[in-house]
């Protein structure tokens, strides 16, 4: 396979808040993760984990360096670019997220309709989807009645449906109890490899570390770091 | 290619249930404000226009003092003469207008009621039962009750019907009912009385013969009214008004509209229906908003745009609009039928409303819509990680 690299980040610097409240919170962030790689991402609460998830999602304007996402560049991106780059994107939240209102199907095909799929081709992916994660018999369940890791994996099944080349995913097994936590990662660790995706993964859980091709860990905004499983390299 | 897509306005709405309720309730009481507002104002301008309706004449002569029906003032009847000589015309009468006092045959307390005399000769309302009884009113002191009157009138109204004579008293005077006609109350007076326009002198001590509130100008066949109202506009001198039958019609609708605060009390009605409707569909818009907030930030971490999400909205507004419309303009129907049988207000409901309304309450929840999806600005997708 050819490495290339499909989330590129150099000197990535981000600042909240304006004038005299504004603080820094990533410093000098340099990464680089090829097609195919699953990257878990660790570190302390409040060390700027989730602020660099939601930049390389584009649900954050980035303020300066570079930041090239499938080769596009989204520092400085207009609204339109960072919208149309989300749709590239499959998101998993700590929350599992899902509409309320709409059944376990609805909420995997509501994903499709953002891309130009048919009503039988919508149909049909999301019911292969669900058969994979393994609720194909909760399709027309509503969220309230499943339980936290059938939710979970709901919401595993939206962020996969239309081949996303990148899975951004923020403590998806915080909620969930130990089996259900392993099953959940697993499951995305063999769709990913079978749709030769992307995961970037955000956790403290130790118990899944394991699924991981590299582990990188932040503290204080700065990439502390960026280990092979098998190396020990350490980037200070 | 089936586009078909999911109708997330709808499920969201459906899905809990008792919102959605309270929602359509909220809508259809603000819909029932208004349309009995409505109802009110148009059967007020409707009873007023009861009688000059039924008035059987093309082009009417008033006094230029004139303001309603029941405030005619008089002209004198050379008028008349005057018009009578222009060639296109075929007839001009007098009818002879006033408030009376009277004794309720059936309750003996005295009331106002509207009595109307006119030339036997010709009937001056096109209402079957008067052209059938003209013979009656020629007799002294004879006239005709309007069955439809407002008060209690049964046992009286059933001696008549039976062809028996129901005796009372008019200003003072005893006078013989014999005979009954239908039009119906109005603000003016409970109810009205006809009788010949000798009788009517004969009641009426200070009114004279000379002395007309109405003139009534019957046209040959094939004439054309306004050309003939312009022709008498110059004319007669400036004491007198001239109208075709429907410019009447419509210059007393305008008075109880304008000239008076019935017309403001209203309308402020229905301006207070619809901000009623207007708040609560904002508060159920809003908390609905409010609750989904994760997500629609969910949604547009996806990869929707806002416009999504403000269509969302929209849709639920007007999905809400539709709902609550329906069951609030037929519990109104009911309400017309319940106050007509009450009031014998003529309380109709006009398909025109019907659609006004339906536009309105839409306007009215797409405003709240509006305003609610300022809300929307709050749903970060970088929120919920």
């Amino acid at each position: 396979m050819i490495n290339q690299a499909v989330i590129d980040i150099h000197n990535l610097n981000h600042y909240f808040g304006k004038g005299n409240l504004r603080k820094q919170v990533l410093f000098d962030i340099n990464l680089t993760i090829d097609v195919g790689e699953i990257v878990i991402m660790t570190g302390p609460s409040g060390s700027g984990k989730t602020t660099l998830l939601t930049l390389i999602g584009g649900l954050r304007s980035s303020q300066s360096g570079s930041l090239q996402i499938l080769g596009e560049e989204l520092c400085g991106a207009s609204e339109k670019l960072l919208l149309k780059m989300r749709r590239k994107i499959g998101y998993i939240f700590q929350s599992h997220n899902l509409l309320n209102s709409l059944t376990t199907r609805e909420n995997v095909e509501i994903s499709l309709e953002i891309h130009d799929f048919s009503y039988y081709q919508k149909k049909q992916k999301s019911a292969e989807i669900i058969e994979a994660v393994g609720l194909i018999n909760h399709l027309n369940y509503y969220p309230e009645n499943l339980s936290g890791g059938q939710k979970q994996r709901v919401a595993i099944a939206r962020a996969l449906v239309s081949n996303p080349k990148i899975v951004l995913a923020d403590e998806p097994t915080a909620a969930l109890d130990k089996k259900s936590g392993r099953d959940v990662v697993e499951l995305m660790q063999k769709l990913a490899k079978q749709q030769g995706c992307t995961i970037l993964l955000v956790t403290h859980d130790n118990r899944i570390l394991d699924i991981a091709d590299r582990i990188i860990t932040m503290e204080d905004g700065c990439l502390l770091s960026n280990e092979q499983l098998q190396g020990n390299k350490i980037f200070a | 290619m089936n586009k078909r897509k999911i109708p997330l306005a709808w499920k969201q709405l459906i899905r809990q249930k008792g919102r959605f309720i309270i929602a359509i309730a909220g809508i259809s009481f603000a819909d029932i404000l208004i349309l009995m507002q409505l109802g009110f104002q148009s059967a007020l301008l409707d009873t007023n226009t009861l009688l000059p309706k039924l008035i059987e004449a093309d082009i009417i002569l008033t006094s230029s003092q004139a303001q309603n029906f029941g405030l005619l003032k008089e002209f004198p009847r050379r008028r008349l003469f005057q018009a009578k000589n222009l060639p296109q015309v075929e007839s001009a009468d007098a009818l002879y207008v006033s408030l009376g006092n009277w004794k309720n045959p059936d309750t003996s307390t005295e009331s106002t009621i509207l009595v109307l005399g006119f030339n036997p000769a010709r009937p001056a309302f096109n209402l079957p039962e008067i052209k059938q009884n003209l013979k009656l009113i020629q007799y002294p002191d004879t006239l005709l009750f309007d069955q439809n009157s407002r008060g209690e009138y049964e046992n009286a109204i059933a001696k008549i019907t039976t062809g028996k004579s129901v005796t009372t008293e008019l200003q003072g005077r005893k006078i013989y009912i014999k005979g009954l006609y239908q039009v119906g109350s109005s603000f003016i007076a409970d109810g009205s009385l006809m009788t010949s326009d000798q009788n009517f002198l004969r009641i009426f001590k200070g009114r004279t013969a000379g002395e007309v509130s109405l003139g009534l100008i019957k046209l040959k066949p094939g004439i054309d009214a306004d050309f003939t109202v312009n022709e008498l506009k110059s004319l007669l001198p400036s004491d007198v008004k001239v109208f075709t039958l429907k410019e009447f019609i419509a210059s007393e609708k305008n008075y109880w509209q304008t000239s008076t605060s019935i017309g403001f009390i209203f309308s402020f009605g229905v301006v207070v229906g619809f901000l009623v409707g207007v708040i609560i569909v904002y508060q159920i818009l809003f908390s609905d908003v409010s609750d989904h907030l994760p997500e629609y930030a969910t949604l547009k971490a996806m990869g929707y745009s806002n416009s999504y999400l403000l269509r969302v909205v929209f849709q639920e507004a007007i999905i809400l609009a539709i709902c609550g419309y329906i069951p609030g303009c037929l519990i109104s129907i009911g309400l017309y039928e319940i106050t007509r049988s009450a009031t014998s207000l003529p309380l109709i409901m006009p398909p025109t409303r019907i659609i006004q309304t339906l536009g309105l309450t839409i306007v009215m929840c797409v405003a709240s819509g509006a305003i609610a999806v300022r809300k929307l600005g709050s749903a970060d997708p970088a929120d919920i990680f």
